[in-house]
């Protein structure tokens, strides 16, 4: 290790950074692996096998809950904890404090997807974890919020870089969200099960105002967080536009809380709600696009990186589909398109060109960039490795979406299809039968994906014993660099 | 005021986010506890019976809501295939919701009495030996195991905290005895849980098998009950469209 490595872990906490990236890695092997499971059973359900714990009910929010919380959170308290210390040039506020965020993040994961295979659950789509560790977790996240804010109070210089701003909206909707939807009475203090406060229209309106802004800042604003840092950083050159980053943060914070309810289009939630909620929806598309195109543009006149970055790839990449998957968005908002796209693949297909194509690839690419810097390499152990994950993952990504778009544009229309005499043209079980084969495609999408994921593993792998042999010496450069 | 004064204040960022992420949630939640026709008024609608609660409790412990909605929309088609669209009082009873995400299975919100007892427990055993196409996992242990049903006056108070008019009190039974009639009103009753529950599951061959008290029992109950409880013959065409 130089000496210039030892002063900046001094500086910083990375052992905190480093403890989180590598349990993101670990639960995204296992969260993928299971959504491939998953996937698999419903080609191929003899995988079912008649075990209770790995029917697809229950291992459906196993992968939901490692993907979403295990792989994406870790990734962002990461980052977060990266980012807000060398933006700010400060230490991490909190040593043990932050600590217990890393152990109480990990078991309540941990100890949530168990208790699912058990069957313990609230039946809260992505807010299944049983009550008491709710409420671990509202207590591991004040305690992440207060980490972070007051790391920002000490911080060495005047501004806030705005990658903190969309941090910081994060932990603060995430906390309002969590709470809301959570509220519950439960059976008894000792019972791990409890009935939700709200029914029906109530419950369903809270529900999806949760679960949309679920995506809207754990999954969207937190990695634009990412992207604000990361990309500048990748590319060496400046954000592309300070303003449009201004007005896309507060347009994006402010829209997005009214979007949740095209979940329920036609359902028995009230009318106006849903018409509000579309109306909100297609004016996200604005925000949107205006985060994409300051990330894409930032890399203008640098274009030749993605020739030679496979980083860089991972992250245009990434922000193409953020692109493309809130164009679909709104799109499916609309009710006359809701009426087909609902409760179909489609809405499958939709969500993973987002978190595989956004969330995962940024993710990706972030933590190539970061890990070396972590453990004091100069770079990644294999740069050839870097550029094969890329590809398996794209055709990984392609092949899911493209699968779920025939799976669920042919189920819509096949469900609403009727014969010259006015009855029905098809039965249920004969969509079923039709999305057999789009199925088998998913699945073997998801296996490209996680092989990705594991090659990534192995070069991280690489990475720190190199760095650890001390092969990687000239660390110095890459640490002064980084900042 | 100058961008640049959020932009050095960890405070006032934090307060102008809040104030910016808190309008949408409060414009669209807050009304629906207040305005009225919200959820219509309609006959029938009633809290789940002590065996129909655990057979519930039994659908959220599979997921099942992961692959099958409670939710008819009212369009031409699923009106032919699954019935009337779905009222939002069906659901008023319900905590959590289980309207769903996502068909990878019919719509089940009016599944009551479309098969028999028999046929359900068939098709929670092996689907395939019903349906051969479906892609279904199979559920023989709800066959097999034991309905717990020790806790049910415990869960039956956690709803009654919630709002479900269960009832404690002899003023609170005659109330229900009013709205619901006394045979419903005496399953309604928490002191007599347990053993309205063991009555409901023999006076039934549920699984086809009345020896003894298995969550197939439970859970064919609560499949055989949704959607049943409102007769719409009774209402004019129209009158539902009113609260949309």
């Amino acid at each position: 290790m130089s000496t210039s490595t030892a002063v900046a872990t001094e500086q910083y906490n990375y052992d905190i950074v480093k403890k989180f990236a590598i349990m993101a890695l670990v639960w995204g092997v296992l969260g993928m692996t299971a959504g491939t499971y998953i996937a698999s059973e419903l080609a191929w359900p003899f995988l079912n096998f008649d075990i209770p714990e790995i029917t697809f009910g229950r291992l459906r929010p196993v992968h939901t809950t490692l993907v979403i919380f295990g792989f994406g959170g870790s990734a962002l308290f990461a980052t977060s904890y990266y980012v807000v210390q060398r933006t700010c040039q400060t230490r991490l506020w909190g040593g043990p404090l932050a600590e217990f965020t890393f152990w109480g993040w990990q078991i309540g994961i941990g100890a949530g997807v168990v208790l699912y295979m058990l069957g313990y659950t609230q039946g809260r789509e992505y807010a299944e974890f049983v009550w008491p560790l709710d409420l671990a977790i509202a207590v591991v996240w004040v305690s992440y919020a207060l980490v972070y804010v007051m790391t920002l109070r000490n911080r060495s210089q005047p501004h806030i870089y705005v990658a903190n701003w969309f941090y910081v909206a994060f932990i603060l909707a995430v906390a309002l969200l969590h709470i809301f939807n959570n509220l519950a009475v439960p059976v008894s203090l000792t019972s791990l099960e409890s009935y939700s406060l709200f029914s029906g229209v109530q419950d369903a309106m809270t529900q999806w105002w949760y679960g949309h802004n679920a995506v809207g800042f754990f999954l969207t604003a937190a990695f634009l967080g990412m992207m604000y840092y990361f990309v500048p950083k990748q590319a060496g050159r400046p954000v592309y536009s300070y303003r449009l980053s201004i007005v896309h943060f507060w347009a994006l914070s402010f829209l997005y809380m009214w979007a949740g309810t095209h979940h329920l289009h036609w359902t028995a939630i009230p009318d106006w709600t849903s018409t509000l909620a579309a109306t909100f929806s297609i004016l996200l598309l604005l925000p949107s696009w205006g985060g994409m195109i300051n990330g894409i543009m930032t890399l203008s006149g640098a274009w030749d990186k993605l020739r030679t970055d496979p980083i860089m790839l991972f992250m245009i990449t990434a922000l193409s589909f953020y692109g493309m998957s809130t164009f679909e968005g709104p799109l499916m908002s609309l009710k006359s398109v809701n009426a087909l796209s609902h409760y179909t693949d489609w809405t499958v297909g939709h969500v993973h060109s987002g978190a595989l194509g956004w969330v995962a690839m940024i993710t990706f690419g972030s933590f190539y960039h970061l890990i070396p810097r972590l453990w004091g390499a100069k770079e990644m152990y294999s740069s050839k490795l870097i550029y094969t994950h890329f590809w398996l993952a794209t055709i990984g990504i392609v092949l899911y979406i493209a699968s779920m778009w025939v799976a669920g544009i042919g189920q819509g229309l096949m469900l609403r299809a009727f014969d010259e005499y006015g009855n029905l043209a098809y039965t249920f079980i004969e969509t079923v039968t039709f999305m057999h084969l789009p199925y088998v495609v998913r699945a073997l999408g998801g296996m490209f994906f996680v092989a990705g994921v594991l090659l990534m593993v192995y070069n991280t792998y690489m990475t720190i014993v190199q760095a650890k042999r001390g092969v990687a010496v000239e660390a110095t450069g890459a640490v002064a660099l980084a900042r | 005021m100058k961008h640049e004064s959020i932009e050095i204040n960890a405070g006032l960022l934090i307060i102008l986010t809040l104030v910016v992420i808190s309008i949408g949630g409060l414009v669209e939640i807050v009304p629906l506890f207040h305005i009225k026709n919200t959820v219509e008024e309609v006959k029938g609608v009633r809290p789940y019976t002590p065996l129909e609660l655990r057979g519930r409790d039994l659908y959220i412990r599979e997921g099942c809501y992961a692959c099958h909605s409670q939710m008819v929309r009212p369009f031409r088609d699923e009106m032919l295939r699954y019935g009337h669209y779905s009222l939002a009082a069906e659901s008023k009873y319900d905590h959590p919701f289980q309207w769903g995400s996502k068909r990878t299975g019919p719509d089940i919100a009016r599944l009551g009495g479309k098969y028999s007892d028999e046929w359900h427990t068939q098709h929670l055993i092996r689907p395939q030996n019903v349906v051969p196409e479906s892609i279904m996992p199979a559920y023989p242990w709800l066959a097999q195991n034991e309905l717990k049903y020790d806790d049910i006056e415990k869960r039956m108070k956690a709803l009654k905290m919630t709002g479900v008019p269960y009832s404690l009190t002899e003023e609170e039974y005659q109330a229900n005895v009013a709205e619901y009639g006394k045979e419903m009103a005496d399953k309604l009753h928490i002191p007599n849980a347990k053993a309205t529950l063991e009555a409901e599951a023999t006076s039934r061959n549920w699984d086809g098998d009345k020896s003894r008290i298995t969550e197939m029992d439970a859970m064919v109950a609560y499949l055989q009950m949704l959607g049943t409880l409102v007769d719409f013959k009774q209402y004019e065409q129209g009158y539902f469209a009113s609260f949309r």
